[in-house]
């Protein structure tokens, strides 16, 4: 492990036990926010009993849906708003600003043209996480060199295959760090949702424990829903790392 | 065997301006120009007299706003004609793709079958001194050898015609001079017409068999100079008495058009 690495994990240790030994000692309400230890143990009881596995089945199984049809979207449209200058004019001032919009404002008008189901839901998780996947593609194919798009037209590749062969994987790095935003952000999105309008998903138990003052359910889940975005940023920052690294760049 | 390899009849570029402001700008032309089948050619030229347009119009990356450009016999419209291969000056390797894949990049597009494009690639790859790279990255690989790997990316299409735009521009001067060598027993391996763009007199003398002199915008060939070389040759011509001579004589017809170039409008002979 690199040194940042080992203080990193020593700041967040330190953290932690600060927080055990402020609940032990009795300076924070246990009905406000358990001891770290007993979070994890809630975790395991909730895990083993199984009570929630639908409910995490649903949230994590909608962001997925809504993380990939962000990033295939988003990687799409960026192929084709790069191509069309015009077109690309006009919307990047919109992309500048679209993180200021309160995509979950619209939840209730989701609701109407959606229906009840899963779809508003993921579909929030689309809209936050695609225009990261647009944006980031943008940059990436900025970057591909000059050279490089004339190799392919001396080669006689069309359009379609230049995009595959080459811009493609040369803007990869740029398109993986898109990718991890959409991770968080679709999470965010369908748990978000969940936690306003929904009767499912880890977003509706956190909110339904929160107002029964259920602390051994709640804390459980938000440790579940950190640990899973954490784990797989992590491997999708290994895969840009190895990326990189390959291109001599780290 | 009279037909030209390829053949350039009163070509001219014009460029207008984005905006449609200002004056058209007139980079190029007219050019006249027949490459002999297997003759090694250079073209000098002052910085901006529209070298890499030259180029790009004989490989059909754009059109000429005047006049035609026959390859073989047949007009090049628009793309690039089987059987002409090209170098570019930036490195156009593939930095996802390793030494071996770069080279077989171009291969693999063409119908050939698989155990033939192998061999091809392996031979490539001995040609270029690049064996013990073959499973690395060109991120690995310093300018040079990067260079050499897209000349092999280039030659295992076996083109009959080879196009360099300043392929060791980004060198230094002794590599230069040793990859020259390397490109000269290509040359005659291959049996391929060679067209080098260089703005190095040395190189162009060193190398070519006819050296076209350009002018400044819009770029014109001003002068043709032959060096008389043998075909077997190597970087040692350079101690020869000729060489100076044909290098004098390339600086005689350039300095006042590379006087232009720096903006020296009052410049004589």
């Amino acid at each position: 492990m690199t040194k940042a690495g080992l203080i990193r994990l020593a700041l967040i240790a330190a953290l932690l036990g600060m927080l055990e030994v402020m609940v032990r000692i009795g300076r924070i309400d246990p009905l406000t926010m358990q001891a770290p230890h007993k979070m994890v143990i809630d975790l395991y009881s909730m895990l083993a009993s199984g009570k929630l596995n639908k409910a995490i089945a649903k949230t994590m199984g909608n962001a997925a849906i809504a993380f990939m049809i962000a990033v295939s979207m988003g990687v799409i449209s960026g192929l084709l708003i790069h191509r069309l200058r015009r077109l690309r004019e006009t919307l990047d001032p919109l992309f500048a600003t679209y993180y200021a919009i309160p995509v979950f404002a619209f939840y209730p008008l989701l609701i109407l043209l959606l229906g009840l189901g899963d779809a508003p839901q993921i579909f929030i998780g689309v809209m936050l996480g695609f225009v990261a996947v647009v944006v980031n593609t943008l940059n990436g194919l900025d970057r591909v060199p000059r050279v490089l798009l004339k190799t392919a037209r001396v080669n006689g590749m069309n359009p379609f295959e230049t995009a595959l062969k080459i811009t493609l994987p040369s803007a990869a790095p740029y398109i993986l760090t898109g990718a991890k935003f959409a991770v968080a952000y679709s999470l965010i999105g369908v748990i978000g949702a969940e936690f306003i309008m929904s009767t499912g998903g880890m977003g509706y138990e956190i909110s339904f424990a929160y107002n029964n003052f259920d602390n051994a359910t709640m804390y459980p889940l938000i440790i579940l829903i950190l640990t899973a975005s954490i784990t797989i940023n992590m491997l999708i920052s290994r895969w840009e790392k190895s990326l990189l690294k390959r291109r001599g760049l780290q | 065997m009279t037909q030209p390899h390829i053949r350039l009849t009163d070509v001219e570029m014009t460029f207008s301006r984005p905006d449609g402001a200002g004056e058209d700008i007139h980079a190029l032309g007219p050019i006249q120009l027949d490459l002999r089948h297997g003759e090694f050619f250079a073209v000098v030229g002052p910085s901006g007299c529209g070298k890499s347009t030259l180029l790009e119009l004989m490989i059909g990356l754009s059109t000429p706003t005047k006049g035609s450009i026959t390859f073989e016999g047949k007009p090049i419209n628009g793309s690039c004609p089987d059987g002409i291969g090209v170098v570019f000056q930036e490195d156009a390797s593939f930095a996802w793709l390793t030494v071996r894949d770069n080279i077989a990049f171009g291969l693999r597009r063409m119908a050939l079958d698989r155990r033939e494009q192998d061999e091809r690639v392996e031979k490539a790859l001995a040609m270029m001194g690049l064996g013990e790279f073959a499973d690395v990255y060109p991120s690995q690989l310093s300018g040079g050898m990067r260079q050499r790997v897209c000349i092999a990316r280039t030659l295992v299409t076996e083109p009959r015609l080879i196009l360099l735009d300043e392929p060791f521009g980004a060198l230094d001067q002794q590599t230069r001079l040793l990859m020259g060598d390397e490109i000269l027993s290509l040359w005659r391996k291959t049996g391929a017409t060679i067209f080098l763009i260089t703005h190095a007199l040395d190189e162009a003398a060193m190398l070519a068999d006819r050296i076209g002199v350009m002018s400044s915008r819009p770029g014109q060939l001003i002068d043709i100079v032959e060096t008389n070389w043998p075909r077997d040759r190597d970087s040692r011509i350079v101690e020869e008495d000729a060489f100076g001579a044909v290098t004098a004589r390339l600086w005689r017809s350039l300095r006042v058009e590379s006087m232009k170039a720096i903006g020296k409008k009052d410049a004589r002979p």
